[in-house]
């Protein structure tokens, strides 16, 4: 037992193979069962609202799976974790894209006019909408070869990670209708996570100011 | 656009749900849905509750209630079906979450219970169940129940005008207000006593109306819905229905209703004052700042495909009411 935690641990080809497959089947799972209950009103009183909280909470806890990865990479003698890190991600994004495409199709029922509405006069419409905007930023930037061409600037763009389980968190917790909930554990949980990246955090906040400098684009040649 | 969404005849005959699918779903959602932090490490959603297959949501006895069936309040609408009207509850002294109600008041002994009448009137009273049962004929009233949060219901209630109770009081002349409780026990109602189950909404839950208001014969308490005796999570054992208005304004597990000259205080409109007002009358033309009151999704017997969003009418439809605010701006008084 001993020896498992000291010595680094590889994961080879087939293990990382079998651990991604496990977190496709887990995801896409889930994502598959809780929508075909829906459909045959088998998803409590309210399929709709049932399915917006599945793919809602789905996310968000992607999210936080997702931000635990690297630390856990570092502390575990297993980096081989991180290569894992990508694709719990993506499916942070799919989920959070089911989220919206429920909202719109069984929630709003297609009605474009209510859609832009809300997300303009909802405060915490708009916020979960910016969440899901940044989450589309970075699902449209994470293939190997646009990670090759922004080169460092990759990083800084992938911070924006942070900002979006804030605001994810807000989302959620202002979707409530009381403050004495489950968010309060989600932002504790957020606020220890981001603990462990202080100087990381502070380094990002100087080069978020580059990223759309002239000088910036003008290395890019 | 809208064509393949719409429902196919095989699913929408799908209604029939029991409750261990309930039960299965429930599960489902714990397991796979990842929890979170929250429930992990709260003690009584904890995560011993995924292994255990026996989740109890039974329902205690239901008394059948005798009654009868005027013609003018039955409806030709689709009714919600029991297992919904039984299981997608607001009730936060059970928690916060809609099918929570379900679970943990399924044990809530009703009895013994006394409901009080008094403040300004000529004759109070306390009544027990029994005494209720005696009192008033009951009537079936199909209503439509609107949630502030925009979703219906169409309910087959069980009561009596809460007029006729009212009366037997005597008011005074100088009462304008009715105030209403619910029951505060932290030993009945695990929401009284915990906040992350309740909310930290400050109980017992209070609500009010104007004395016309309650006056209305629009207006009953209801002790049953679907010819039985009210299930606790629907607010047993007597409740408050005002049908034309936000179903916060409904207060379940009344013990106490009070006459007063002033304005009471109502327990969302202290929460939230720019959120909830105290006359919240449905209208579709005043928002609320979190939810378009223009539409609203009818919750009846079809799945995720059904094409169930309306318009929200003014009053719910019940426009018999309108005389009751012919001087009223209703957008300052929402
Ligand atoms: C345009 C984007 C979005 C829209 C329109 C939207 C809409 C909604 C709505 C209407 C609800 C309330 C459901 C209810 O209680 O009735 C909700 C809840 C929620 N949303 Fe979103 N959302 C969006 C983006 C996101 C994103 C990006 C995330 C996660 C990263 C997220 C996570 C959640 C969570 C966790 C909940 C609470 C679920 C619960 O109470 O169990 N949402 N969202």
């Amino acid at each position: 037992m001993n020896r498992l935690f000291v010595r680094p641990i590889r994961l080879s080809r087939w293990q990382v193979v079998t651990l991604k497959t496990a977190i496709h089947v887990l995801c896409l799972g889930y994502l598959i069962t809780v929508f075909s209950l829906a459909i045959l009103d088998r998803l409590g009183a309210d399929p709709v609202e049932s399915l917006l909280h599945a793919t809602g909470l789905g996310s968000i806890n992607l999210l936080m799976v997702t931000l635990c990865i690297s630390p856990l990479a570092q502390r575990l003698p297993c980096g081989d974790l991180i290569r894992c890190r990508r694709l719990v991600g993506l499916y942070c994004f799919s989920y959070a894209l089911a989220h919206f495409a429920a909202y719109l199709l069984f929630e709003l029922q297609l009605d474009w006019t209510l859609l832009t509405s809300e997300i303009i006069e909802r405060p915490y419409i708009t916020v979960g909408f910016t969440a899901l905007m940044l989450l589309l930023v970075l699902a449209a930037t994470s293939p190997n070869a646009i990670q090759r061409r922004l080169r460092h600037r990759w990083q800084t763009v992938h911070n924006f990670v942070y900002l979006c389980a804030a605001l994810g968190l807000l989302h959620y917790t202002w979707s409530l209708k009381t403050l004495w909930g489950n968010p309060l554990f989600y932002w504790a949980g957020f606020v220890l996570l981001m603990s462990q990246r202080k100087s990381k955090l502070a380094a990002w906040s100087k080069s978020v100011g580059t990223l759309f400098s002239p000088r910036a684009s003008s290395e890019k040649s | 656009m809208a064509r393949i969404f719409r429902p196919s005849q095989q699913f929408t005959d799908n209604q029939v749900t029991d409750e261990s699918v309930y039960n299965q779903r429930r599960q489902l959602i714990k397991t796979l849905g990842f929890v979170g932090a929250g429930a992990l490490l709260m003690p009584s959603a904890g995560a011993v509750d995924w292994f255990s297959s026996s989740k109890k949501t039974d329902m205690p006895q239901l008394r059948p209630l005798k009654h009868t069936k005027p013609a003018e309040y039955q409806s030709s609408e689709t009714l919600t079906p029991f297992d919904k009207v039984t299981t997608h509850n607001n009730f936060y002294e059970f928690g916060t979450d809609k099918s929570d109600p379900a679970k943990r008041a399924s044990g809530f002994a009703v009895s013994p219970w006394t409901l009080t009448v008094d403040g300004l009137v000529e004759q109070p009273f306390t009544l027990g169940l029994e005494d209720l049962d005696k009192k008033f004929s009951l009537q079936e009233r199909i209503y439509r129940l609107r949630c502030v949060e925009a979703w219906s219901m169409v309910i087959p209630w069980l009561g009596f005008e809460l007029g006729s109770l009212l009366e037997q009081a005597q008011p005074l002349s100088a009462a304008r207000f009715v105030a209403f409780e619910t029951l505060y026990d932290p030993q009945r109602m695990p929401g009284q006593a915990n906040r992350f189950i309740g909310g930290g909404i400050d109980y017992p839950y209070v609500e009010g109306l104007t004395l016309q208001e309650a006056m209305h014969p629009l207006t009953i308490l209801a002790t049953g819905l679907y010819g039985k005796s009210l299930p606790p999570q629907n607010g047993a054992p007597v409740r408050l229905v005002v049908p034309w208005k936000y179903g916060f304004k409904s207060i379940k597990s009344i013990v106490r209703i009070r006459l007063t000259d002033k304005q009471p205080p109502t327990t969302w409109n202290r929460l939230a004052p720019q959120e909830y007002g105290f006359y919240a009358n449905v209208n579709p033309d005043v928002d609320h700042p979190r939810w378009s009151q223009a539409s609203e999704r009818r919750i009846t017997d079809g799945g995720l495909l059904a094409r169930n969003r309306i318009p929200t009418r003014l009053f719910n439809g019940y426009e018999e009411v309108a005389p009751l605010y012919k001087n009223l701006d209703l957008r300052k008084n929402y």
